[in-house]
């Protein structure tokens, strides 16, 4: 494992020089460590570079890292990584991402991650993303998100992207039985010429079901953002979007939410609000002894880490 | 001590706002400026706190001019301003103002005491966000904690910090104000209609139409207020004020 790969296990893993329990290092497509634990077990995929994680039913208070690094430009990593979480287990699965290009050529990392939740299970998925490097290749980092629920089974996905990433797609489908829920927490900060999609599409399939969708973001520089989600309510089923941007700067933001009720008792909300900075949130930050750009700086941090 | 001078005020092409304020709130004392709306009292406020600029006169604090200096200056100065209608920020926690407000980071037990001066339960509300799901007496009462958490003040100014605060939750407001008083060494400016306020105050200052109406000892003051009150007269030569 080399050195910026540790960098980025510190800033997307909380890593401290080891994992306890499950885990699975990839830097620049190869595996660099690997252990699995009695309940969690990780195996090589045999039709295709990935992962098959399988949680044991019960499992409890355990986390399993799998986060991928690429440490140079020209290379396009791509891998398949299939999480089957048994029933009634209670699980944290870490799977953060850095990307770095010092080269002309381009450094992008392409994870396909599907999640297969059975009945009770519950699972909170941290997921975060961060580039660095002085190329002119662009650094890109474009997660496919895929994410099963049967009945009862809880998932929430908290997903974070940093800074220093290109251009991202970002693609989370769901589909949710009787009584799943599904909560995503989605951070997004781009700047200078930087660029990200996002999209969520999630099927509330079964009766109860719900989904809570909220995404924060910050658009610097002359960055773009694109923003997409349909909730589809296909049952009684309650689901929540919530999309909001700040601008900064000549950063411009293009939020497109969708929902459709396809059952009388489907009740889907949306809000979204995209703008610059409040000018009196400002105020009061200066009324308390902060800068403009003090003020600037912290009314965004508390707006990302919400 | 903080010295008003002749402070005049307008806004572009309109009426004056203020004109001729001559003002004194001295260390340790409470100063409550009270008047009919729409006289300048949050206007002169703002000028004290730096979120407007007068256009005539000098603001002076402890003897140093400070009306060129910007509202972070002021604040930095120690002049604290709690605003009428408290500012939401999605994100920002309670205690993540506070600790702006205090410059750094607070104990728990520090927030606690803290809230607890404004009748907040810390478990309810310390990691609450300040933001719409607040409601006007709940974003009220944190707004005036934000005072309360300042280091180092010299000044502080709450405009009507009775606004949106229920009549039980009131009386808590009156003894945090009582206590902030008898604690502190600051001067204390505070704008309020309310008839309890006024008593706790240790001067009084009336201003209409832009002009100083009246200003002295509480115990002058208030009972001229209240027998105008009484006998429905317009308080505070309002008629004269209103006919100028």
């Amino acid at each position: 494992m080399n050195k910026i790969t540790e960098d980025f296990l510190k800033i997307v893993s909380d890593w401290k020089g080891d994992f306890k329990g499950a885990f699975n290092i990839r830097e620049d497509s190869q595996c660099v460590g690997r252990q699995s634990s009695e309940h969690i077990k990780i195996t090589s995929k045999e039709d295709g570079p990935g992962l098959v994680i399988h949680i044991d039913p019960n499992t409890a208070g355990e986390t399993v890292y799998i986060p991928a690094c690429v440490t140079h430009s020209n290379v396009d990593d791509l891998v398949y990584n299939d999480f089957y979480v048994g029933e009634n287990a209670d699980v944290v699965i870490v799977a953060g991402c850095g990307v770095h290009a010092d080269g002309e050529e381009d450094a992008r990392h392409n994870g396909i991650h599907r999640f297969f939740l059975q009945k009770g299970s519950h699972v909170l998925y941290k997921e975060k993303h961060v580039a660095s490097g002085s190329g002119t290749g662009l650094r890109r980092i474009d997660p496919i998100t895929d994410i099963v629920l049967e009945e009862d089974a809880v998932m929430e996905m908290d997903t974070v992207q940093i800074k220093g990433v290109d251009r991202t797609t970002r693609k989370t489908t769901a589909t949710l039985a009787a009584r799943a829920r599904l909560i995503i927490h989605e951070r997004l900060m781009t700047d200078g010429e930087e660029q990200a999609l996002t999209d969520f599409t999630v099927d509330l399939n079964g009766e109860d079901s719900g989904v809570d969708l909220i995404s924060r973001s910050v658009a610097k520089g002359h960055s773009h953002q694109e923003y997409h989600s349909c909730i589809r309510g296909n049952n009684r089923c309650s689901g929540h979007s919530e999309c909001d941007a700040i601008l900064v700067g000549s950063g411009t933001v293009n939020a497109a939410p969708e929902l459709f009720a396809g059952h009388i008792d489907a009740a889907l909300i949306h809000e979204a609000a995209i703008g610059k900075i409040a000018g009196e949130q400002i105020v009061k930050l200066r009324t308390l002894g902060l800068t403009e750009e003090q003020a600037e700086e912290k009314i965004i941090e508390g707006f990302l880490k919400g | 001590m903080l010295t008003l001078k002749n402070i005049a005020w307008s806004l572009p092409e309109k009426d004056q706002i203020l004109n001729g304020i001559d003002l004194t709130v001295h260390t340790g004392k409470l100063t409550v400026v009270t008047g009919p709306n729409g006289g300048g009292k949050t206007s002169l406020a703002k000028l004290i706190a730096g979120l407007e600029t007068p256009t005539a006169g000098h603001i002076l604090l402890d003897g140093e001019d400070i009306t060129a200096l910007d509202m972070t200056q002021r604040a930095q100065k120690g002049i604290g301003y709690a605003f009428q209608q408290p500012v939401r920020f999605k994100g920002l926690t309670v205690r993540d103002l506070l600790e702006l407000s205090a410059g750094g980071p607070l104990a728990h037990q520090k927030v606690c005491s803290i809230l607890g001066q404004v009748g907040l339960c810390t478990q309810d509300y310390i990691d609450r966000e300040v933001n719409a799901s607040l409601s006007g007496g709940e974003i009220k009462r944190i707004e005036i904690a934000t005072i309360l958490a300042r280091k180092n003040l010299r000044l502080s100014v709450f405009d009507e910090p009775e606004a949106g605060i229920d009549l039980w939750s009131f009386s808590g407001l009156i003894d945090a104000f009582q206590t902030l008083k008898e604690q502190t060494s600051a001067a204390m400016l505070i704008i309020s209609h309310q008839e309890r306020i006024l008593e706790i105050a240790d001067e009084i200052v009336v201003i209409a139409n832009g002009k100083v109406r009246m200003a002295g000892p509480k115990e002058e003051v208030l009972p001229r207020l209240l027998a105008d009150e009484k006998e429905s007269r317009c308080p505070l030569n309002k008629e004269a004020a209103c006919n100028e």
